[in-house]
């Protein structure tokens, strides 16, 4: 029977331990602050996480300088009317287009990469009500990517108009709508990391995830230029992705929603989607 | 405490587990026996919620498992498949589980040791063998203290060593008082850890007894015998309580009879016996034998009776 106590059980029994932790701490049981402090932790423990990310800031800003110099240094080259229609703050954001992929990739995985591990299992046996798990998930994920994506924003923004100063077509964030979209930048690549984490939850497989999101943000924009024109006009702005993008033009475009409509009813499809995953979470064997 | 009542669960058109019941109580280890598809997974994962039963309830200790409000303290669970992420390590894999109840980073150390995990505890839980995985979900398991444990087939894989380690583990937590439900397909696994037994086949109950009952009825009177006048014995011995096969020419089985009564039974007939020997089936054959009707997979080979011959 040595070897019991060896096999370190610790010695002492169920009752002993309990008592002693509710003496020196509060009670062990599940809140959904707990579960999303937990999710934390799953977040920046996966080598992924870290690359995604980094990606998601080095293309955002990187991308955005290259561009504005681009823009700037041939700008004797363009036409009046590219010229008129000419939007600085976009043009310095334009990163935002590529690191939305690295951001919702990174929203399916957090989901999918549970059920490709088999981990779903071991969080759904310590959260088997599941749904604080989906929030916190969506939750934690949201509050990193809009806090590292409207620094990474602001960096290109600012990287980008010193780029274009010298030929004058640069803008400040004093100029009304410039703020809004700088900071949507940030917001709508929260809303794709939703998204991705919806997709990632609703699908339970990462290229199905990854498929669906790339479907819905790259291609549906395509497929509706096949459309016959006067329905484009109609089908167009109301994708998720030309929406939630609306936010980032300063330089108004009849053919595109405006900033705040356009995110909120882009916000509407992610949040959609996260219902639809909530339903399917709690009836679904994992 | 784990109690199954008419537990019930189809997929599609299959029934994977048939309307089972039953009690598993505390301060012992209890087998949970059935032949590979019988349904010991499925109803572990329902004792759990991973799956929704179809019918029928499961609770622990009077709960349901969704019900509980710090799951991890009541039951830990390792399952038969892993359930860690392959790219996150040992101790962060179960610093995550251990936050969503507030259980302290003292005791997510504690079971790391207890596991003996502690020099891979910083590495990627993904290039671990299959006897450090094991490890690292019984880690998983204990983590909350519960009062009841379950595991699936927890000594699949395991060398030697791994497998003393487990069985002494599960012999010092059920004499800490606690329930301990183990799976295995190897009857003699559970011979030498379990104390109690529920046996399944295709989903369905099929014994629910003390191991100490289950070696008895298995080592059941089978007596070997040899006479030059077989026939004749065996219609002297064949009665309601008894049946008699006859094997090779000379040879009878005698099932319902001790060696004792064949061999008065001969004296006083007068008749010569060349052989007279108790049978002791063991425990896997007695296994075989309750579950042959409802093993999912057969391999189609001759069974010892046609190789035998059959009786007439």
């Amino acid at each position: 029977m040595t070897a019991v106590t060896d096999a370190g059980t610790g010695g002492s029994g169920p009752q002993a331990q309990k008592s002693m932790q509710a003496r020196s701490e509060p009670a062990v049981r599940v809140t959904q602050l707990r579960v999303m402090r937990s999710e934390w932790t799953k977040l920046y423990s996966l080598r992924s996480t870290r690359y995604s990310l980094l990606a998601a800031l080095a293309v955002t800003i990187g991308l955005g300088i290259l561009i504005s110099w681009g823009s700037a240094s041939h700008w004797d080259e363009e036409n009046p009317g590219e010229r008129l229609s000419f939007d600085p703050t976009l043009t310095s954001l334009s990163g935002i287009f590529l690191a939305q992929l690295a951001v919702g990739v990174l929203g399916v995985l957090i989901v999918s990469g549970e059920y490709s591990t088999g981990m779903i299992r071991a969080t759904m046996a310590a959260v088997p009500r599941r749904l604080p798990v989906l929030w916190a998930k969506a939750a934690v994920f949201a509050a990193v990517t809009f806090v590292l994506m409207t620094v990474a924003s602001f960096v290109a923004f600012t990287g980008g108009q010193a780029m274009m100063a010298s030929t004058h077509i640069s803008t400040t964030l004093s100029h009304p709508g410039v703020l809004t979209a700088v900071i949507g930048g940030g917001m709508y690549l929260t809303v794709v990391g939703v998204l991705g984490v919806a997709l990632g939850a609703l699908l339970r497989s990462t290229a199905g995830g990854i498929a669906t999101l790339f479907a819905l943000l790259l291609v549906l924009p395509i497929i509706v230029l096949f459309l016959p024109s006067n329905w484009q006009d109609h089908i167009n702005k109301y994708l998720p992705s030309n929406a939630g993008q609306s936010i980032l033009n300063v330089v108004h475009d009849p053919s595109v929603l405006s900033p705040w409509t356009g995110l909120a009813l882009f916000c509407g499809y992610a949040l959609l989607a996260l219902a639809g995953a909530a339903a399917l979470l709690r009836r679904r064997d994992a | 405490m784990i109690e199954v009542e008419g537990l019930t669960k189809r997929y599609g058109k299959k029934t994977a587990v048939d309307g089972l019941s039953f009690t598993v109580g505390p301060g012992m280890v209890t087998g949970f026996l059935g032949p590979n598809g019988s349904g010991k997974s499925t109803t572990m994962r329902m004792i759990i919620g991973l799956d929704e039963p179809t019918s029928g309830s499961v609770t622990v200790n009077g709960r349901r498992y969704r019900d509980i409000p710090a799951p991890l303290g009541e039951v830990g669970a390792l399952l038969e498949a892993r359930s860690v992420h392959t790219g996150r390590s040992a101790a962060n894999h179960l610093l995550a589980l251990a936050q969503t109840h507030g259980i302290s980073r003292r005791r997510v150390s504690e079971v790391i040791d207890m596991v003996g995990l502690r020099e891979v505890a910083r590495k990627r839980a993904g290039g671990f063998s299959l006897g450090m995985g094991q490890r690292l979900g019984i880690a998983s398991a204990l983590l909350g203290d519960p009062s009841t444990v379950i595991l699936d087939e927890p000594v699949n894989g395991l060398d030697p060593e791994g497998i003393r380690w487990i069985r002494n583990l599960l012999k010092g937590l059920a004499t800490e008082g606690r329930t301990v439900f183990v799976s295995s397909h190897l009857m003699s696994e559970m011979a030498l850890t379990a104390e109690h037994l529920i046996v399944i086949g295709r989903g369905r109950l099929i014994a629910d007894t003390s191991v100490a009952d289950f070696i008895h009825s298995a080592s059941a009177n089978t007596v070997k015998v040899r006479s030059p006048q077989a026939s004749g014995l065996r219609d002297l011995l064949v009665s309601a309580d008894v049946t008699v096969e006859a094997g090779a020419s000379d040879t009878l089985v005698v099932t319902g009879l001790t060696s004792d009564q064949v061999g008065r039974t001969a004296a006083e007939n007068g008749i010569v016996l060349y052989e007279l020997t108790p049978q002791q089936a063991s425990l896997e054959e007695a296994f075989m034998d309750l579950t042959r009707d409802s093993v999912e997979y057969h391999a189609d080979v001759p069974t010892a009776q046609s190789a035998t011959g059959t009786p007439s």
